[in-house]
């Protein structure tokens, strides 16, 4: 049994212009100590698809709207409030892009760290507190003993983010769910974050969604790899197979709209033309349709389903393997 | 360095410092130095890129050599004149041949202004055109940049991010420039978008004969679209020479440290890759390191390197870096 198992997940927002389907029938499954990767352009649904499996959905305007989430054998989308605190921050944990949002800025890191382990875990506050300190030792926050006292604000950008990562690993949850925690962050420090993760969750041997616009870092982060668009899965399956072998066009066009060192003097990338679509007034037929340089005439009437390719690679296009060939590879350059 | 005209530009020991308020009691002004002794030249048609982390100077740098900002000191010469000795009608003349793209255009338009206008107003102000011949250019700078001059009248909420970055570019162009500092023109743009408006600003580099000085925290970006690549750390130019000797043979630890860090868009690659990670934190711009400002990070640092700042020198032929490892 996979360790998640999402089924048909529908988020919605209800807003003055009209419902927003943030995240319009996602499903995939997620074994123990697997690293997946959730790229797809802004707005496509990464965060709030991710939010919904611990439903921190503001509600309203949000709404979860149908599917299931089978986490250890429980459906995190119809377990009482209560019963998800058993499972938040001790099973599941998240950090986010900003931890900011996420600390406390009148209170001693040391002491945010500690109460995270106390409020999991049935230890006394003087063992929390021992916990802390080597927990912020292990995410390589020098000095942890001394700094213990230090607010958020005395901290740079990635020792804050080390931090968030320290509360979330401190009761060692079989899951981590990362929403561009580098994305802020400078390409150095962003590059020690990434190995910071890679290690603990080796260490810790827990399964880590890690959310992401950025194609580089999933190729380094993920060995599986799930690319959205308008709300729905377009492409999910192992990274080499899909970074090799792209079966949707949204994938195929984002792959070779990212620079892969100089494809000669003034080569033009290749690029997706227009714009992603309005959420509230999606397209008929596949979302992807109107920038689809393959768009066929059933591309317009049906929305297409994610169909299996074998190796748990899965895409969803009608015209699957009815694509040009050389069109599907992407230029490679040194 | 040769100034019969192969060079639109030349900066010379350019600094901007700001002064900064430290406690009620700090006696003497301590100032951030944003910008702090640069020199370098760009040639006429080419994209010089520029990189560094935030918060190293690259904007100050940029508008800077505009003159949005004045300088602190140091100078700027465009096309053989000093701006930073002009003033007033002399400097607004040579401004029109000078603009910047930024990196959000939503605050740089005015949301209560028609995109037509925004891009007539200029033409006006400086006598460029006006009436229907101006409103013709309008049409003709938005085919320019891909957008169909049907919406000349719409405003710029109306827009897409990237339809706005291609108002922002027509604006640029409204004045007939020569040289366009892009200060991360595609930083908050999609992905898919990114490779568009890359696309577009290298056309118009093109057709136009236009030199950019492209600032980027993108090195990838960086290295698809520039000649040359200039690197910055804490205020300071630490290496600069051609593209691919930059990203092949750079001789900075810092700008090695850079390209190490960039993840490859290639699983099988980064997985047999072994990541040199850059250790410790980027130190305050407010308070830099003494000697080179790099020591406090740098895997290969020496007694010599708190003590003494390195010059840049050029150790291949137009391939110059600030160290002590390399001494010529
Ligand atoms: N609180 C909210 N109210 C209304 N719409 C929202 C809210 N949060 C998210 N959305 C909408 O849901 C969609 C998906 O958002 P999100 O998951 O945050 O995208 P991303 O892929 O960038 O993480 C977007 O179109 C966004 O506008
Ligand atoms: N107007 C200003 N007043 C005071 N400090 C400034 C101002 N503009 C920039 N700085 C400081 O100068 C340094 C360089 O900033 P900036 O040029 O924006 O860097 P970059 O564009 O590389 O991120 C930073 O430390 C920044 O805080
Ligand atoms: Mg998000
Ligand atoms: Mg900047």
């Amino acid at each position: 049994m996979p360790l998640l198992q999402v089924e048909d997940l529908r988020v919605h927002f209800r807003t003055k212009d009209g419902l927003v389907r943030a995240v319009n029938g996602v499903s995939y499954e997620l074994e123990e100590g697997d690293i997946l990767g959730i790229v797809g352009e802004s707005g496509c649904g990464k965060s709030v698809s991710a939010l919904a499996l611990l439903r921190l959905i503001p509600e309203p305007p949000g709404e979860i709207a149908g599917g299931h989430a089978y986490f250890e054998g429980q459906d995190l989308l119809a377990l009482k409030r209560k019963e998800l605190y058993g499972i938040r921050g001790r099973k599941i944990a998240m950090i986010f892009q900003d931890p900011m949002t996420s600390l406390n800025p009148v209170m001693p890191i040391g002491e945010q760290v500690a109460e995270a382990i106390w409020v999991n875990s049935s230890v006394s506050r003087r063992e929390a507190r021992r916990r802390a300190i080597e927990v912020l030792a292990q995410v390589g926050v020098p000095a942890p003993a001394e700094r213990y006292k230090d607010y958020p604000h005395q901290f740079s950008g990635g020792m804050r983010q080390r931090v968030m990562i320290a509360m979330a690993i401190s009761c060692q949850p079989r899951l981590l769910i990362a929403d561009e925690p580098t994305t802020a962050l400078d390409v150095t420090i962003q590059a020690q974050i990434v190995e910071l993760v890679k290690r603990l969750q080796r260490e810790l041997g827990m399964a880590v969604i890690w959310i992401t616009h950025d194609l580089g870092l999933v190729a380094r982060v993920a060995r599986r790899i799930c690319v959205m668009y308008a709300g729905r899965i377009v492409e999910i399956g192992p990274i080499k197979e899909v970074f090799s072998r792209p079966q949707h066009p949204y994938t195929l066009g984002l792959l070779a709209s990212v620079p892969r060192g100089r494809t000669g003097r003034r080569q033009p990338l290749r690029h997706i033309e227009g714009a992603p679509p309005d959420m509230i007034s999606l397209p008929p037929g596949c979302a992807f349709q109107p920038r689809c340089q393959f768009c066929a005439e059933e591309c317009l009437q049906e929305e297409p389903s994610l169909v299996a390719l074998g190796d748990g690679h899965l895409a969803a296009c009608h015209r699957l393997g009815r694509l040009p060939v050389e069109a599907l590879a992407p230029k490679v350059a040194s | 360095m040769d100034t019969n005209g192969a060079y639109i530009l030349r900066v010379e020991d350019l600094k901007k410092y700001f002064p900064l308020r430290r406690g009620l009691l700090g006696r003497g002004i301590a100032h951030v130095k944003a910008v702090d002794g640069i020199s370098f030249a760009v040639r006429r048609g080419e994209i010089l890129g520029w990189v560094g982390e935030s918060g190293c100077g690259k904007s100050t740098l940029g508008r800077t050599v505009l003159q949005l900002e004045r300088p602190t000191s140091g100078k700027v010469f465009f096309d053989g004149q000093d701006l930073t000795q002009l003033g007033g009608e002399q400097l607004r003349r040579l401004r029109t041949k000078m603009q910047i793209i930024f990196q959000n255009p939503y605050s740089s338009l005015n949301p209560r202004m028609p995109i037509g206008r925004a891009l007539i107003e200029p033409m006006v102000v400086h006598g460029i055109a006006r009436g229907k011949q101006a409103q013709e250019r309008a049409i003709e700078l938005l085919q320019l940049v891909g957008l169909n001059p049907y919406f000349i009248n719409r405003f710029p909420s109306e827009f897409s991010g990237g339809q706005r970055q291609r108002i922002g570019i027509a604006r640029a162009l409204a004045l007939n420039p020569s040289f366009i500092v892009c200060d991360e023109p595609i930083s908050s743009l999609d992905v898919s978008i990114q490779a568009q408006i890359i696309n577009l600003l290298q056309r118009l580099q093109q057709q136009l004969g236009l030199t950019y000085l492209f600032i980027s925290h993108d090195l990838r970006m960086v290295q698809h679209i520039s000649d040359r690549i200039g690197v910055m750390y804490l205020g300071k130019l630490v290496e600069i020479g051609p593209t691919e000797e930059m990203v092949h043979h750079a001789l900075h630890p810092y700008t090695q440290a850079l390209w190490e860090a960039v993840p490859i868009p290639d699983p099988e690659v980064e997985e047999k890759r072994q990541v040199a990670i850059l250790e410790g934190d980027v130190p305050t711009a407010a308070n830099p390191p003494s000697g080179c400002r790099f020591h406090t990070r740098c895997p290969y640092v020496m007694p010599v390197c708190r003590e003494e700042e390195p010059a840049l020198v050029e150790l291949a032929p137009g391939h110059f870096a600030a160290c002590h490892l390399h001494k010529r």
